[in-house]
């Protein structure tokens, strides 16, 4: 029988410099409930959660398990009284191993040569739920998926009464999600709870029983269930009506403007993961790379974008050979880039926002006039980009860490549309953004494509690209397994395309 | 000739002794993430108090025992400064070592001039001893060398294959992901700090009971920045300091014995950085090389609890 068999937070209030994260805001939660947690970008999810994991002291307010108070003052207080999390940023040691980051902090692991026999566990538990990592790698091999593995077992390994999923499933694959919820139902009918944050409603509606909606760190409603509909959620999240579907001028597409020619880009391990690669983009037309991540796709995108050697084959840019050039260059000649890990590599995350605003064009004129910086003009910039992309943030100086997950992400998307690019690569864009900003930012990409430039959409939500994309590619292994056209391609085909199988009736076209 | 280099030999391990002690305990500070500049310090606060313990007892193991805690107990000032107050690492380090200078000449001004009755004598280890070459230099030394070695292996070891190894390897990587693992970061990076006090404290007595007899202002004579050297050279690894340690151990060595031929000694004095920098240049050009050059990666970073 599970130690939590109810918990509450009571009248929790929480403030940061310049922010109500948090206001007075209550919380219940019983054996068995799976709570899905809904609020827009910064509206302190996060933050709430935290305070439960014990990771922030709460300004004021309680937490009661089975009806008696008990006090959070640090993780360690949690994980005793039965609580685990899942973060939004990985919290995992980049240089070690997965099986020492498993190993940190777990109590049943033993004192001399953990590794060895956290080398059984692992995989046992990665076979019994179905998650497979190699044991063996250094997280920074790892795509984010593969780290997103990693922290799930780590949470499964402590065996949690309450676990909290903080955006667990944005980086998943459909079928990786499914397994996820799997393994959730499972733990709830043994009596565990969870608390799932999650953007994406369906999967609140497929596996919570009930919801809760924040919004500027206030409860604005909660129900079960059963009684509400996901257009109920949109509105109670972002206070409108979603449109839901994407007018997209027929456009003819234009000349090809990115050519990638026979590609072949090694993995950090130095093994081949993109062979022999090749396909164009052209004006007015978004190109989206489906797949399941690890195929190659992180590295593709960091081979054109001048971050990773290309061992062989050529990269053109309107005719241009660019292959090998260094990334500035690259982004100089108009191919900008929202990178999949955006807190490592889309923004410095101690500098101020404004500074992170102009970034990659800082050393450019408008921006800076003979090595001297422009700072009110870089000022002006970063508020425009604040208004427009709706970046919630106390200021336009608080550093960037500080802003929430989504905001971040709100951040770098407008960075680099605004700069008119000829050629935006973007991988998992709206990974984090609540459907508000998801719609916008899919928006932005038909708006840019609509301008005349080309993007290359790598994601993994099948919907976002069966939305915005003109052509999608279909990556396995360091290929493509077809390049189909949404109008005319189920989406079942692209599942098993991404898995490696050819759909009989043949989506290539 | 053999006799000669059985000496060099000998002298090399003696001189490379106080290096590895004192690299091992910045790798293991450094590991955890915190800078610690005050080896210098630390090590002649140990050489004085190791000094005047033995002096006073004739019992050269007190000796050691008092350098020891001397060193860890000095070194909390530095863990509390940078940990607690999170000060700038490098300063307060530096501070440290002027600290640790100055209590010493202070502390050793009467005892100048006055050697030792009994010191840190040579253990015959039986039979192995007797083997040429090799007998004289790895198994007639003093407890300090047998010591050395016997920590070097437990400091690798711990590291390396025990829970408490990934712990500290954590923090100083990524100290928030620790803590939300439940560990307490302010505990293992202030116990870090301390275990490089200690062992800086100790490789001080070595040289003032064991290397030599007598106390002289200055006798670190900079070991303790070679041992700053060191940790890098060593990648952070304490395997590789050992290498690092008996190399840099023979270049002290050499500079005697070459100083008669004419070449200057002050060359020689530089060839422990410009070894270590050699290093860096080598591993630096291969990518691989790379990835094991980094540094801890919050190394000389403050932990701030509930900052993102
Ligand atoms: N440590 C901190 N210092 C300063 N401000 C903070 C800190 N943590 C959170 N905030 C602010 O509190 C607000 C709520 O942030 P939180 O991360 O809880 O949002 P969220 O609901 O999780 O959003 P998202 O969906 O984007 O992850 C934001 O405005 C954020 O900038
Ligand atoms: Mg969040």
């Amino acid at each position: 029988m599970s130690r939590i068999e109810k918990l509450e937070m009571k009248g929790i209030s929480k403030s940061f410099v310049g922010v109500k994260a948090n206001q007075n805001v209550d919380l219940t939660i019983e054996a068995g409930d799976v709570l899905g947690l809904l609020g827009e970008n910064g509206a302190g999810k996060t933050t709430l959660m935290n305070i439960l994991y014990g990771l922030y002291l709460p300004d004021e307010g309680h937490v009661h398990i089975n009806g008696q108070e008990i006090r959070l003052r640090n993780p360690k207080d949690s994980m005793h009284a039965g609580i685990g999390m899942i973060h939004q940023h990985f919290m995992l040691v980049q240089k070690h191993t997965v099986l020492e980051n498993i190993a940190l902090g777990f109590e049943g692991a033993p004192f001399f040569f953990p590794q060895k026999y956290m080398r059984k566990q692992i995989k046992e538990y990665s076979e019994r739920f179905g998650l497979e990592v190699d044991p063996d790698k250094r997280i920074w091999e790892l795509s984010a998926g593969e780290q997103q593995r990693v922290e799930i077992l780590k949470a499964l390994f402590r065996n949690a009464d309450l676990l909290i999923m903080d955006e667990p499933t944005s980086v998943l694959t459909p079928q990786e999600a499914d397994d996820l919820f799997e393994i959730l139902r499972k733990m709830s009918s043994q009596g565990h709870s969870v608390i799932l944050i999650s953007h994406k409603l369906e999967e609140i509606m497929a596996i919570c029983n009930s919801v809760m909606v924040m919004r500027k760190g206030q409860v604005t409603g909660s129900a079960r269930i059963e009684e509400v509909t996901q257009k109920d959620l949109a509105r109670m999240m972002i206070g409108r009506e979603l449109s839901g579907c994407y007018d997209k001028e027929e456009q003819e597409s234009g000349e090809t403007i990115l050519e990638i020619q026979n590609l072949k880009v090694n993995s950090d391990q130095d093994l081949p993961i993109v062979n022999d690669l090749s396909f164009k983009v052209a004006r007015h037309e978004i190109l989206g790379v489906a797949g399941v991540s690890g195929n190659g796709q992180r590295e593709m995108v960091e081979a054109v974008t001048g971050l990773r050697r290309a061992l062989n084959g050529k990269v053109f840019l309107q005719g241009e050979d660019i292959t090998n050039l260094s990334a500035r260059k690259i982004h100089d000649r108009g191919i900008t880039h929202v990178p999949e890990e955006r807190i490592k590599h889309g923004t410095v995350s101690t500098l101020q926002l404004f500074e992170n605003s102009v970034l990659k064009q800082h050393h450019k004129k408008p921006f800076s006039v003979r090595n001297l910086m422009n700072y009110s003009l870089i000022r002006t910039h970063a508020d425009k980009l604040v208004k427009s992309y709706n970046v919630d943030a106390a200021s336009i100086s608080t550093p960037v860490k500080n802003l929430s997950g989504g905001n971040i992400q709100k951040l770098i998307l407008g960075r680099e549309i605004i700069a008119q690019p000829d050629v935006l690569i973007a991988a998992h864009p709206t990974y984090g953004l609540d459907v508000g900003a998801a719609e916008y930012i899919r928006k932005e990409l038909i708006a840019c494509r609509d301008r005349g430039g080309a993007v290359l959409l790598v994601s993994e939500d099948l919907e976002e690209l069966f939305q915005v994309c003109d052509r999608i590619a279909v990556m396995f292994e360091g290929r493509f397994m077809g390049i189909v056209s949404p109008e005319n391609c189920k989406i079942e085909d692209i599942g098993m395309m991404m898995a490696g199988a050819m759909p009989e009736d043949g989506g290539d076209e | 000739m053999l006799d000669v280099i059985t000496s060099i030999l000998v002298r090399t391990i003696v001189a490379g002794t106080p290096l590895l002690l004192g690299t091992l305990g910045e790798v293991v500070t450094e590991r955890a993430g915190i800078l610690n500049l005050g080896v210098e310090g630390m090590m002649s606060l140990g050489a004085v108090t190791g000094f005047i313990v033995t002096f006073t007892t004739g019992n050269p193991w007190l000796g050691m025992i008092a350098a020891i805690l001397a060193g860890a107990l000095i070194s909390i000032l530095h863990a509390f400064v940078t940990i607690s107050l999170r000060a700038n690492q490098v300063v307060s380090g530096l501070a440290l070592t002027m600290l640790g200078l100055g209590l010493s000449g202070l502390w050793g001004k009467p005892y100048i001039g006055r050697p030792l009755l009994i010191k840190m004598t040579p253990i015959a280890i039986p039979g192995l001893s007797e083997i040429p070459v090799i007998g004289k230099v790895l198994f007639f030394q003093d407890a300090y060398f047998y010591l050395s070695v016997i920590l070097g292996l437990i400091v690798w070891f711990v590291l390396k294959y025990t829970k408490v190894g990934i712990t500290v390897r954590s923090v100083g990587e990524n100290p928030k992901a620790a803590e939300t693992l439940g560990i307490n970061v302010t505990l293992v990076k202030y116990s870090c700090v301390m275990i490089g006090g200690a062992f800086a404290g100790m490789a001080g007595a070595h040289l003032s009971t064991a290397y030599s007899k007598s106390w002289i202002e200055g006798m670190t004579s900079g070991r303790g920045w070679i041992v700053i050297a060191l940790t890098i050279f060593a990648l952070w690894e304490p395997s590789k300091a050992f290498l690092g340690a008996y190399i840099f151990g023979g270049i002290f060595v050499i500079q005697y014995v070459l100083q008669p031929l004419g070449i200057s000694p002050n060359l020689l004095a530089m060839l422990p950085y410009l070894t270590t920098l050699a290093v860096l240049l080598f591993y630096g050009m291969s990518s691989k090389g790379k990835r094991k050059m980094s540094a801890p990666a919050t190394l000389g970073e403050p932990y701030i609890r509930g900052s993102r």
